[in-house]
């Protein structure tokens, strides 16, 4: 019942057909551009609060959460009209954010502020805020809702914080600035990529321990400008996708033996990615050159450029 | 059942590694300096200029600290004008093996000969003075600012990719003017451009009234050029320059198009966090010296964080190691050249509104580090201290 809403009301609006979206966050345009991945093309763009960065829908993709960094807050949408329905509390400056398994808690990273913020999305109240490192990042949340992650940028840790006390039980070293912190879908192994470091450092999330480390290649780059930021796993985990930034490539990482499979030459400082439903597609975020790269997943191969907004931060898929 | 006492042991034993307590005292040590008088009275110097970047790189590692039962303090010292700076640097050393100098390169250098200063770690955080960074180096000594070199060859880059091979000069007479002009000079040389004309600044008139009327006729001798250099490091005359040229030239250096460690306006490869979290401390902007305290700081804590050590020795072993990164917000990792001691960074190249360019530029290439474009690599050095 609860999807039918949408898609009466999307009849409502005269859409011809009803397609999957990428959505993307513009960081100075205060926008985000919707691409529609039948023709990819951009079919709208919506105002947003200041600096919009993490974006999110819930579970039943009846609301887009957005964390609008400068207006300090994190802004409700309903998909369908671009109407923001409410804000949330969400602390100074929110960077990214992940929603718990729940459908219910966000966990946000406050840059400015040293602290992770839990939000209630249905009692719009904070429940809590932890102490991590400076400059919060990456966030994730293990697949069984018991595990939250946050990367300080500058602390250089990846903190590992118990869902149910929301304290801290294990704070683990990765190389200089992380960025971006993704579970694998069965939750044994926590992925964190360093983005001065130029490494993604991979935990065993039963014992936080290091059991490798990926590095980056790209020909014809120096290694500094190979800076790893966002990643997504393929259905089959047997493959992650990692935008390495400056270097405008993204690497296709055998996800079993760490080793890097093949290069993608994208957009100017990659940033972050949304697959397609099937995952036969996957979209980048080129915070340079604004605009959104199209790879075909099977080929490895782009091919397409989407013109969006300045400044592209995060995607996030609509089905 | 039977392995429950070992995997407390274990538990145990990782516990006890996470918060092994390391004790990190530093001291922020400053040398109060006469400055000389300048035309305009626009600038203000700001009395915790270099020491509020200490500060920040402080707070910095103590969040980081909490996480691993690492104690980090700061002492700061500042000595006046006249005062007994060698004593205040005994004192800072019977307490620390860690040392922010801001000070000029005379004393860095009378404080890194104390027999006491020798199993210790100092930074040069103020001094951008060429001999230490060469014939003048000290194995206990590193360089977070950038020498004037490394600031002239960020410059002479970006004129040369701009083909604007031809330079005029106007420096003034104070000695860090004639040291940053002679690193012009030096740099265009190295990125084989010509110095087509030279001229020093020694008017007493008072320009903020006759600008206008002076500077065309004083650049008119300048003859031909594509970029106008000024080197008045004091911030004297500079400013009154631009837009009074003869030639309708842009003007660079010291004035218009500065080559920096730091400034307000860079904002990529999050500094914009950088420069906030500096607003919120110090209530004003950030400056190069500011950035240059911050990374020495920064560079303690971050080898302390992956040394578990407070070891001097140990801590400068990693620090000139090849595995030392600093994550400094230009965008990418800073690291100690082990021939001198310096830190090697881009640097950004400003005017008052915002980043122009930031060197090296592209196609500036180096067998070991495009960084290395910049300032005394090492078969120019002459520094042996740290053979």
């Amino acid at each position: 019942m609860q999807r039918l809403i949408p898609f009466v009301t999307a009849l409502a609006f005269a859409s011809p057909a009803i397609s999957a979206e990428i959505w993307v966050t513009n960081e100075k345009d205060d926008t985000v551009s919707v691409i529609d991945i039948a023709t990819l093309e951009v079919i709208r763009t919506i105002e947003t609060g200041e600096r919009p960065r993490g974006i999110t829908f819930s579970k039943d993709f009846s609301k887009v959460y957005i964390c609008a960094s400068d207006s300090d807050t994190v802004q409700v949408m309903d998909p369908v009209t671009g109407n923001i329905l409410h804000e949330l509390p969400s602390g100074e400056d929110p960077e990214q954010f992940v929603l718990h398994p729940n459908d219910r808690h966000l966990y946000i990273a406050n840059e400015d502020d040293a602290v992770t913020t839990v939000v209630d999305t249905e009692t719009r109240s904070v429940i809590a805020q932890i102490n991590v490192g400076i400059e919060p990042e990456g966030m994730a949340v293990s697949p069984d809702g018991k595990i939250a992650i946050t990367t300080s940028e500058t602390t250089n840790m990846a903190h590992w914080i118990d869902t149910e006390t929301r304290e801290l039980f294990a704070n683990t070293l990765v190389d200089s600035r992380p960025r971006h912190a993704e579970f694998t879908a069965g939750g044994s192994e926590l992925w964190v990529s360093s983005e001065i470091g130029g490494t993604i450092s991979v935990f065993d999330t039963a014992s936080q321990a290091e059991k490798g480390k990926i590095s980056f290649k790209v020909k014809g780059v120096h290694p500094d400008r190979v800076q790893p930021v966002g990643f997504e796993f393929t259905d089959d985990e047997k493959t992650a996708f990692v935008a390495l930034g400056p270097s405008n490539h993204v690497a296709a990482v055998n996800a079993e033996t760490l080793e890097v499979e093949d290069y993608i030459l994208v957009g100017r400082r990659v940033w972050h990615m949304a697959f397609s439903p099937d995952k036969s597609l996957l979209f980048t975020t080129n915070g340079v050159s604004g605009d959104v790269t199209v790879i075909d997943v099977a080929k490895r191969e782009a091919i397409k450029s989407i013109k969006v907004g300045r400044f592209p931060w995060g995607a996030a898929l609509r089905p | 059942m039977r392995h429950l006492p070992l995997a407390i042991a274990c538990l145990a034993l990782n516990a006890t590694f996470a918060l092994a307590e390391i004790a990190v005292p530093m001291v922020y040590l400053e040398q109060e300096i006469e400055h000389p008088p300048t035309l305009s009275n626009l600038d203000t110097r700001p009395s915790d200029l270099g020491q509020a970047g200490a500060m920040l790189a402080l707070k910095d590692n103590l969040t980081t600290g909490t996480f691993m039962g690492h104690k980090y303090q700061m002492e700061t010292i500042k000595v006046p004008i006249g005062g007994d700076l060698v004593g205040a640097a005994e004192e800072a050393l019977a307490t620390s093996s860690f040392v922010i100098l801001n000070a000029p390169a005379a004393d860095v250098l009378r404080i890194a000969d104390l027999d006491s200063a020798q199993p210790a770690l100092l930074f040069n955080t103020s001094s951008s003075d060429m001999a230490l960074r060469d014939d003048a180096c000290r194995s206990n000594v590193l360089h977070t600012l950038p020498s004037d070199l490394m600031r002239s060859d960020a410059l002479m880059q970006f004129a040369r990719a701009k083909r604007w091979d031809k330079l005029a000069l106007i420096a003034g007479t104070h000695n860090t003017d004639i040291a940053f002009a002679e690193a012009l000079k030096k740099s265009a040389a190295k990125f084989g451009m010509s110095m087509s004309a030279e001229k020093t600044w020694a008017f007493d008139a008072d320009m903020r009234r006759n600008a206008a009327q002076e500077v065309p006729l004083f650049t008119q001798e300048l003859g031909k050029h594509d970029l106008l250099l000024i080197a008045d490091e004091i911030g004297d005359f500079g400013r009154y320059i631009a837009y009074n040229t003869w030639l309708p030239r842009p003007v660079a250096g010291s004035e218009g198009l500065v080559p920096v460690a730091w400034a307000p306006v860079v904002e990529q490869w999050g500094a914009a966090q950088l420069q906030s979290r500096f607003n919120d401390l110090a209530q004003r902007s950030m400056r190069p010296q500011d950035y240059a305290a911050w990374a020495a700081v920064r560079t303690i804590g971050e080898a302390v964080t992956r040394t578990g050590s407070n070891d001097p020795e140990v801590l400068r072993a990693y620090i000139l190691s090849e595995n030392f990164e600093l994550a400094g917000f230009k965008g990418r990792p800073l690291s100690y050249r082990d021939w001198n001691g310096q830190l090697r960074q881009p640097i950004p190249l400003v005017t008052d509104r915002a980043l122009a360019a930031q060197a090296p530029m592209e196609g500036y290439l180096h067998q070991r580090n495009e960084l290395d474009t910049l300032g005394l690599d090492a078969p120019e050095s002459s520094c042996t201290a740290f053979d």
